[in-house]
């Protein structure tokens, strides 16, 4: 398909998921966002918006993410209105939903809900409502270098267990050389090396809580994810690991020093980018391991997604403007300005269907499995009291696995056994969800 | 001997001094190092020798607008800094002429104010934001970061009249000169230096200031303070970006201060008749 003939198909889809907006007069929306790629090109695409929408005008306040949340957190518990559009994670859509801050979007059929992949649609849905649209999503998998596997004489097989992995960085290692074999979040925070480890314990049988919300550090479970986490991290993984959360590990996996990284399935396009990246060319992907014997690949699934809170005054225009900006559309008006690589993935099945889209992005299909294979109603093979994939979702997470990611990252850094960290996180833990009420 | 020892000593010191020096700007010459790399670079360790690529600014300016809060920043500090002197000078006017037993008791409590983590009341202050219409305006702001500040201003102000001798102050009075006479023509002009050590430092504390100005503003009063943190990435590389915005936006407030360091040190060391 011609550059010109996507931009006017792009163009014709916008026109009709914008159809609404053109008829409203002078509104201002205000959009809280983050600094990702995908939102910056967003705020630069604004003005195809506004050209089919002269009656809104569109503010962006971008903002670095933990200073988002705490912003818009602020303005929502406090009916503040400052916000007509409000950029939120999985974690928050839920959460929030449940306290009736979000308005429920519902869209005309030009802009195909049916469209949206169930597993990121699902963890968006309360009682069938959709209260945020995706905007871009991800799971997690095993990114890896082909050439380094080859050399070493391993295979990782396109949906492999701990054991593999384990064999395959240990093959990798070569310290002298600075090549390490496997680069995993280090970084201590509850999305940072605790989306890592609860995904992780995910693939291990593990659990959060049991049925009466009792912390579960004490298990056999955590003990084998944690063990072997360290285990890895400290024969194959780099030094100074426990500072390491996503942006360290990309940058390390583009200057050709991992030999396997597992995390977002975001980070495949950064990966096998040749104008930032050494080893563009030599990137395989496989689904996130399992145990053997455990049938759960993790279930990590993230979305930054698109929200009106019920304190806006212009709930109509923010509509338009999240139905245009996630809408099939806007995927096209991307790839038409800059290729199919920029479209933001994760939320729409027709963009995997998409020959154009799997030829530039050969990390498609791997994407989508991972998406797919996500389960965020049920994230552990045990009975949970919780949803949530990579995280558990309550409001008290947040502090909480923050408090557990920094005992696990102390344990990372050498500074506590395995043992005492678990302990630690138990202790915690429990404490904590005694004093907010859930264990009586 | 005596003169080369005097001279090694000399030495050592301003070997010292420079070091002393070097240390405490480090920080912001790694920033401004750091702003000239491309994101790989800036990421990929410690290294002082940049490759000296302006991307990082040009991709900054691309994608923010700084002028906006460029503009608020200095209307948000030299605002709030004018505010409190207004309400500082006669307060410290009356603390240091017109003493009572409780007036070290006052002067403590406006200083504990200080004590208090400020997300300690942010939903206080953020309600009566809300509630005022004061939301997302320099007016609020410049009032809030007046009222923030307002204890240091009156302390350093306080402690500069208090050194003039009140005798000055009685012969203007026999001389017939009014209250307002006595603050405005014999007061000020005699604490000049200290006054303006007050402002230069006023500024740069409201300049700096990040908390208030991110929590309490969207886009229309937004400072610098939130143009700097518009530029962290959970998702992608960005310290070079980040080290650029905020070469940008402490360079006026550095310009500002190396202007003026006579001023700022004669104030902060010397008092206000020497």
């Amino acid at each position: 398909m011609n550059t010109t003939l996507r931009a006017l198909l792009g163009a014709t889809a916008l026109c009709a998921t914008a159809g609404i907006g053109a008829a409203q007069d002078n509104v201002t929306l205000t959009i809280a966002t983050v600094n990702n790629g995908d939102m910056i090109r967003m705020q630069g695409l604004t003005g195809e918006f506004t050209a089919a929408n002269p009656g809104i005008t569109v503010e962006w306040v971008t903002l670095e993410e933990n200073i988002l949340r705490q912003n818009v957190t602020t303005d929502i518990a406090n009916q503040g209105g400052q916000y007509d559009i409000m950029t939120i994670g999985t974690y928050e859509v839920p959460i929030w939903a449940k306290q009736n801050w979000l308005v429920p979007l519902e869209f005309d059929d030009a802009y195909a809900v049916d469209d949206l992949i169930p597993a990121v649609r699902d963890a968006l849905s309360v009682d069938g409502k959709l209260y945020a649209a995706p905007f871009y999503a991800e799971s997690a998998m095993v990114m890896y270098r082909t050439d380094l596997a080859q050399a070493a004489g391993v295979t990782i097989p396109e949906s492999p267990t701990w054991t593999d992995i384990m064999t395959a960085a240990k093959a990798m290692t070569d310290k002298s050389a600075e090549q390490y074999g496997i680069c995993l979040r280090g970084k201590p925070g509850w999305g940072e090396n605790m989306a890592f480890l609860t995904a992780m314990s995910n693939s291990y049988g593990a659990r959060w809580f049991d049925a009466d919300w009792k912390p579960q550090f004490d298990s056999a479970e955590w003990k084998a994810t944690l063990t072997d986490y360290l285990t890895m991290m400290n024969e194959y993984g780099p030094p100074g690991a426990s500072s390491n959360g996503f942006n360290e590990n990309l940058a390390l996996f583009q200057q050709g020093r991992c030999g396997i990284w597992i995390d977002a399935t975001v980070a495949a396009s950064f990966v096998t980018d040749p104008k930032n990246s050494t080893v563009a060319d030599k990137v395989g992907f496989a689904q996130f391991p399992n145990k053997d014997g455990v049938d759960n690949h993790g279930n990590w699934l993230w979305a930054w997604n698109l929200a009106i809170p019920t304190s806006s005054d212009a709930q109509n225009a923010a509509k338009t403007f999240i139905a245009w900006a996630t809408s099939k559309g806007y995927t096209e008006l991307v790839a038409s300005k800059e290729g199919w690589r920029a479209a933001p993935p994760g939320t729409r099945t027709s963009l995997y269907e998409n020959a154009d889209y799997q030829k530039e992005a050969p990390f498609a299909a791997m994407t989508l499995t991972a998406i797919n294979s996500a389960n965020t109603q049920k994230a552990s093979v045990q009975d949970i009291p919780y949803t949530g994939g990579q995280f558990v979702a309550i409001p008290e997470f947040q502090g909480i696995g923050t408090a557990v990611g920094q005992q696990f990252s102390a344990a990372l850094a050498g500074q506590m056994s395995a043992d005492d960290a678990l302990a630690g996180a138990q202790s915690t833990t429990l404490r904590e969800m005694t004093r907010a009420g859930y264990i009586k | 001997m005596a003169r080369a020892v005097t001279r090694n000593a000399r030495i050592g010191w301003t070997i010292a001094a420079w070091a002393v020096a070097l240390l405490i700007f480090f920080p912001i010459l790694y920033t401004i190092i750091t702003s000239l790399k491309s994101e790989q670079e800036a990421i990929a360790g410690f290294d002082l020798i940049p490759s000296f690529t302006l991307e990082s600014y040009q991709t900054v300016q691309s994608q923010n607008n700084y002028w906006r809060p460029f503009m608020n920043s200095v209307i948000l500090s030299v605002g709030s800094t004018l505010l409190a002197l207004v309400v500082a000078i006669p307060a410290a006017w009356a603390m240091a002429f017109s003493p009572t037993k409780r007036t070290k008791d006052i002067l403590m409590w406006m200083l504990s104010t200080k004590m208090m983590p400020a997300v300690a009341v942010l939903v206080p202050i953020y309600l009566i934001f809300l509630r005022t219409g004061l939301m997302d305006t320099r007016i609020g702001l410049t009032i809030l970061l007046m009222l923030i500040n307002l204890p240091i201003v009156v302390w350093m102000l306080y402690t500069y009249f208090r050194e003039i001798p009140g005798e000055i102050l009685e012969a203007a009075r026999m001389d017939g000169a009014s209250l307002r006479d006595e603050i405005l023509y014999v007061l000020t002009p005699m604490a000049i230096p200290g006054i303006a050590s007050t402002l230069l430092l006023n500024i740069i504390l409201a300049w700096n200031e990040a908390f208030w100005t991110i929590q309490l503003t969207t886009t229309k009063a937004a400072p610098l303070s939130a143009f700097i943190a518009s530029f962290s990435s959970p998702q992608g590389l960005f310290w070079a970006k980040l080290s650029a915005a905020s070469v940008m936006a402490i360079a006026p407030i550095l310009v500002l201060g190396w202007f003026s360091q006579k001023q700022l040190v004669r104030g902060l060391t010397f008092g206000a008749v020497k």
